[in-house]
């Protein structure tokens, strides 16, 4: 029973919670024992939280044992990235200066979770402060991806993929500035959004780049990953970067799942050289998909993406030099040094700094600092901005001739631990294809379209609409996996080793 | 516009300095070289970047966000309180804020 329970997508767990084929409950303590069994291999989690999901869950049980109408995704176990704060649950973000923190309030999408009753399991592993590509920069140690425990998961919410892809959770949430979802779902065969920005809210999301983070949606299936956006998107007071618009039908569209005389770009820049020989091959294998289920694909340019990156690496360590200056060792989290000599305020924050950040938070504060800095500012973070807008108009023009736009979702497979820790420039790279959808403020989805032949690992395809069209990307994404379940027989996670 | 900076270790000093990161002394030279590394790919940006292009800071054009300025409930003192390293009389207890005599 347990078994069956762990492989049921998201959809199908709250259809058995509500016939009462299974009780929410057994699918938690499912989920639990799944977790116990493989996460000290994977380390997905940094913090499982028994007591509450297994409370979340009898709280379902009750609502349907005293007749009350269950939400759509009641009773479903869930994953929650650990920079999101959930009220009382240690909450870190991968970081050792918020060891131990609880924080005294829930994120509005903890919020939004608890109210649909879905079960959070537990707060998983991610690159610091979401800084990376490998949940490599974790404090507390890897995330192992479950095709290859050798590998990375992605980044920098690998934690959040594996979990998903490990079968430890149907559902996760993920957060994205420049491809934090997208990236880790490519490389572990799962199904990740980073919404339109402004979609989500981002109260009780640590901030990263403000102007950039983005809460979304992880999970097996397009439908489940649009029945979990809904839950979580929408207007919230409490962000004043919150959109106040109506959410688009995201599940009515991955119902649609329709492609015929839809107009798709394949944008030259993304792609071709730096791209692994098997990812091309696989992406180019969807686009003859897409045509065969009646889509119309061209080729469109999109010239200023390939100063995406540079102009990403300099608001990014920007924004977060400055929102990371709150961690100063007075409100919350580590304090160092008080205690050696008559410190100064200033002296305790240098030594909590020091030893709370690891390399590559340093690196990206510094850096920001450096580009923000009296001198440097016109030709750096000035010279950035004009970017975002140059890219802006990039995908004005692609979508006045075209609805989605499709790319590789990263330039390779899951590549080595280890491989690209200590060259940033090479890490960097990973992020090529994703960054332009963020410092656009645009949507974006990545779902499995295959294994490279040369290592038998994952191959994503990204898909892109316009703001405050991310139904378009169910749509599309739905009509893929759908032709690709037809042409397997079976869903791509069943070819990965046996835990 | 932007050449490829150099940056010597005591430049990385100086932003550690700034960022209020007491870094030790072994580890700048290594933080130079990376740091120039990363300046010396992202200063392409300059290349497109003239002066006909505005700047983006934002992807959402928000103006003014404002609500109704009515007392609602927050946080207590006690749960501000509970997430600090050093807590006295019900405030947020620091190092000293001043230079020694």
């Amino acid at each position: 029973m347990s078994t069956d329970l762990i492989t049921l997508t998201a959809a199908q767990t709250a259809a058995v919670v509500a016939d009462g084929s299974a009780s929410a409950v057994e699918v938690a303590q499912a989920h639990l024992d799944r977790i116990g069994a493989v996460d000290g291999r994977v380390h997905a989690f940094l913090h499982v939280d028994t007591a509450g999901a297994l409370t979340a869950a009898a709280a379902v049980d009750a609502a349907r044992a005293s007749g009350a109408t269950l939400g759509p995704l009641a009773g479903v176990p869930l994953a929650l990235k650990d920079v999101l704060t959930q009220k009382g649950i240690p909450t870190t973000c991968g970081s050792r200066i918020l060891e131990g923190w609880r924080p005294p309030y829930d994120a509005t999408v903890t919020a939004r979770l608890k109210v649909a009753g879905v079960v959070i399991l537990g707060k998983t592993n991610m690159d610091e402060f979401a800084m990376g590509s490998s949940t490599e920069h974790s404090a507390y140690g890897p995330t192992h991806n479950p095709w290859d425990l050798e590998r990375i998961p992605g980044g920098s919410g690998g934690g959040s993929a594996a979990a998903v892809a490990a079968f430890e959770a149907p559902l996760a949430i993920g957060t994205d500035t420049g491809g934090s979802i997208r990236q880790p779902a490519a490389v572990t065969g799962t199904v990740g959004v980073k919404p339109t920005y402004g979609a989500v809210s981002r109260y009780g999301l640590v901030a990263l780049a403000s102007s950039l983070d983005q809460a979304g949606p992880c999970a097996r299936t397009v439908l489940d990953t649009a029945l979990l956006h809904a839950v979580i998107a929408g207007h919230d007071p409490m962000d004043s970067t919150s959109a106040d618009v109506a959410v688009p039908d995201v599940v009515g569209a991955a119902l649609r799942a329709d492609v015929k005389g839809l107009r798709v770009g394949v944008v030259t820049e993304l792609g071709g050289e730096g791209y692994q020989a098997g990812v091309r091959q696989r992406f180019d294998e969807t686009v003859e998909l897409l045509t065969s289920l009646g889509a119309e694909v061209v080729e469109v340019s999109c010239p200023h993406f390939p100063y995406a990156l540079g102009a990403y690496y300099l608001i990014l360590p920007s924004e977060a030099s400055s929102n990371l200056a709150k961690f100063d060792g007075v409100r919350f989290g580590l304090r160092v040094g008080e205690d050696d000599g008559n410190p100064s305020i200033e002296q305790v924050m240098g030594r909590t700094r020091a030893a709370g950040f690891g390399p590559e938070t340093i690196r990206r504060i510094m850096l920001g600092t450096y580009a923000l800095s009296a001198g440097y500012y016109d030709a750096y973070y000035g010279s950035a901005q004009k970017v975002r807008t140059l890219i802006q108009r990039d995908f004005a023009a692609a979508f006045d001739q075209v609805d989605v736009l499709i790319s590789p979702t990263a330039p390779t497979t899951a590549f080595k631990l280890g491989e690209k820790l200590d060259d940033p420039l090479a890490m960097y790279l990973n992020d090529v294809a994703t960054i332009p959808a963020n410092l656009a403020g645009t949507p974006g989805m990545s779902l499995p379209i295959g294994l490279a032949p040369e290592d038998g690992l994952p191959v994503g395809l990204q898909i892109m609409a316009p703001a405050m069209a991310d139904d378009r990307l169910y749509n599309v994404g739905a009509a893929v996996e759908a032709a690709l379940l037809d042409r397997w027989g079976h869903p791509i996670l069943e070819e990965a080793p046996t835990l | 516009m932007a050449d490829t900076p150099s940056i010597t270790r005591d430049d990385v000093a100086h932003l550690a300095r700034l960022a209020r990161i007491d870094l030790p002394p072994e580890s700048l030279d290594h933080y130079a070289e990376q740091l120039g590394v990363i300046l010396g790919a992202v200063a392409q940006v300059s290349e497109v970047a003239t002066a006909d292009v505005p700047p983006t800071s934002h992807p959402l054009p928000l103006v003014n966000v404002f609500r109704e300025d009515v007392v609602r409930p927050s946080l207590t003192n006690a749960e501000a309180l509970s997430g600090a390293p050093s807590v006295e009389s019900e405030r947020f207890r620091v190092p000293r804020i001043l230079d020694e005599e």
